[in-house]
């Protein structure tokens, strides 16, 4: 996941990088194929290069020395709010087939079954950033026909009525899950399976998946890690607190 | 002052108090447990996201309303405690109003500019702002642009963690800032928490490295380690094993409860706390990569 989190970034982006699991994507992006990439992070750091060190957080001290900039939230969430955000990641608990993240509320608001932490800056990286890519455990609960609520709105109900809210940023982008990789169909805006990873099938991923899959006649297996990631991978991450089997 | 007495002094029952305003690094950890251990009630609590910080606060009992992005436990996972409390309404119930860190910012921002609210184009959509006192639609005046407009937050007090202020109040903060100056320049009051007093001198050496006017500063508390574990840029690192214990703990009230008392009612102040720490433990955690910045020219 870390790896297909990664190769969605694009060399020269500037990337909004989520708490958790897309601080390793963002560094192994940086130190593979997309060495003039920006990494901003909500607390108020701006970065050219890689932290030298495994990040639990973005504010641990590796990440703030050597930064090409500190400053306030505010000031980076303007890059946001102006469009110049090329791409920001957002994790969850739940996702629904057009991308809308809940991070919040399992069950109804006023009685949860679950109080999740809430959006921390998901509302805002999926309101604003020009590709939002959505990072999820794909397990068949957390792929759900409609989720109890929408923290980060992707297409809400499909058919423009993203547009229609008022929400300036490009929408979901792509889908990462720890099974494959969906796009979203320009048209309806539904998620449309583009690559299942190494070791699964189409039918295992429909299993875990809430909603009648669809799949694009150009679906492939994900491309398997190179020598290079991997290697950059356990280097980055040395015990796998990110990346090992369930972590993240 | 002491963090007794300022607690004490500045943030009674009911107040509005934000903290954690850096986000997971220079979380005033000090400044909460004394709020635990003075058994303050019904608080509110405002931040962006909250590193642990809340969740404890809400464990004993002192919160009754969060304003905030996020709680829990960045690298650990969900806020055990505040499940229980939005759950099943214990050990309390608490109120709850969501935000996301751009709209907790603005909320912020338009407090301290005197506003009553701010535009935002981050939220429309979101059931964040569904039935929310602190939100409504707007239309920009200008050119008919729809927007969300983010009600003013003034927080009774802020309490902010620095490196290093005077006595007078003027601090010096480095690394990331997050929502530190809105959320102080908005509050009633700023009480300021620092690892090191210095002599005024050092402060005004280096103008351009203070948030707020020394006017607006109510408290200064010499409170060396009163961060632990967040990490303190220049001084300490983070304790991640810190957060891994907690959120083991908490998982059950009983736990929660042996946490509360091993690491803040049963240690009188923050001393106290690094002593039960452990002398190697804390050296560990200060032993830093110098990274010193060029000193920079104010010639005139």
């Amino acid at each position: 996941m870390v790896l297909a989190a990664a190769r969605e970034i694009r060399d020269g982006d500037v990337v909004f990088v989520g708490m958790r699991l897309p601080l390793i994507a963002f560094s192994l992006a940086k130190l593979t194929h997309a060495p003039r990439a920006f990494g901003i992070f909500e607390n108020g750091i701006v970065r050219g290069t890689p932290s030298p060190e495994l990040l639990y957080t973005m504010s641990d001290t590796p990440n703030v020395a050597g930064a090409h900039m500190c400053t306030r939230l505010s000031t980076v969430m303007a890059q946001l709010g102006r469009g110049l955000v090329d791409v920001g990641f957002i994790g969850g608990a739940e996702v629904d087939r057009f991308g809308n993240v809940n991070s919040s509320y399992i069950g109804p608001r006023d009685r949860p079954k679950v109080k999740l932490p809430g959006s921390g800056g998901g509302c805002d990286i999926a309101s604003l950033a020009r590709r939002l890519l959505v990072i999820m455990s794909h397990e068949r609960h957390r792929l759900r026909t409609v989720v109890d609520y929408i923290t980060s709105p992707g297409y809400l109900a499909g058919g423009g009525q993203r547009q229609a809210a008022g929400l300036p940023g490009g929408g979901p982008k792509a889908l990462i899950t720890t099974l494959g990789v969906f796009d979203f169909d320009p048209d309806t805006q539904e998620a449309v399976l583009r690559s299942y990873h190494p070791g699964t099938t189409i039918e295992a991923i429909q299993e875990q998946t809430g909603w009648p899959l669809r799949v694009s006649p150009s679906v492939e297996e994900t491309p398997s890690p190179t020598t290079e990631e991997l290697t950059l991978i356990r280097r980055l991450d040395p015990q796998g607190f990110w990346t090992r089997a369930g972590a993240g | 002052m002491s963090l007794s007495d300022a607690m004490g002094r500045f943030v009674p029952d009911g107040s509005a108090v934000a903290m954690g305003t850096c986000l997971e690094s220079m979380i005033p950890f000090a400044a909460g447990h004394e709020l635990i251990r003075q058994r303050r009630r019904d608080l509110t609590l405002i931040g962006p996201i909250s590193d642990m910080l809340f969740d404890q606060l809400i464990a004993a009992g002192c919160v009754a309303r969060i304003q905030a992005a996020w709680v829990g436990n960045v690298s650990a996972g969900l806020g055990h405690a505040y499940r229980r409390a939005a759950e099943q309404g214990l050990p309390r119930p608490i109120a709850i109003e969501d935000y996301s860190n751009y709209t907790i910012s603005l909320a912020l921002l338009a407090g301290a500019h005197g506003l009553p609210f701010f535009p935002s184009r981050s939220g429309p959509g979101s059931d964040i702002p569904r039935d929310h006192p602190g939100f409504a639609d707007g239309v920009s005046p200008f050119d008919g642009e729809q927007v969300l407009c983010v009600r003013a937050l003034r927080p009774d007090v802020a309490i902010i963690a620095v490196q290093r202020a005077d006595v007078e109040g003027s601090a010096h903060l480095w690394g990331n800032i997050g929502i530190s100056e809105e959320a102080g320049l908005a509050a009633e009051r700023i009480i300021v928490l620092a690892e090191d007093i210095v002599d005024q001198q050092v402060i005004l050496s280096d103008p351009n490295r203070v948030l707020f006017p020394a006017f607006r500063v109510s408290a200064v508390v010499h409170c060396p380690g009163g961060c632990h574990p967040s990490p303190v840029q220049g001084y300490y690192r983070r304790d991640h094993e810190c957060y891994a214990e907690y959120h083991r703990e908490s998982r059950t009230p009983e736990g929660t409860a042996a946490w509360l008392e091993r690491w803040v009612y049963d240690v009188a102040d923050r001393a106290a706390y690094l002593e039960r720490l452990g002398a190697e433990r804390w050296a560990r955690l200060r032993q830093l990569r110098p990274a010193v910045a060029a000193p920079v020219d104010y010639a005139w």
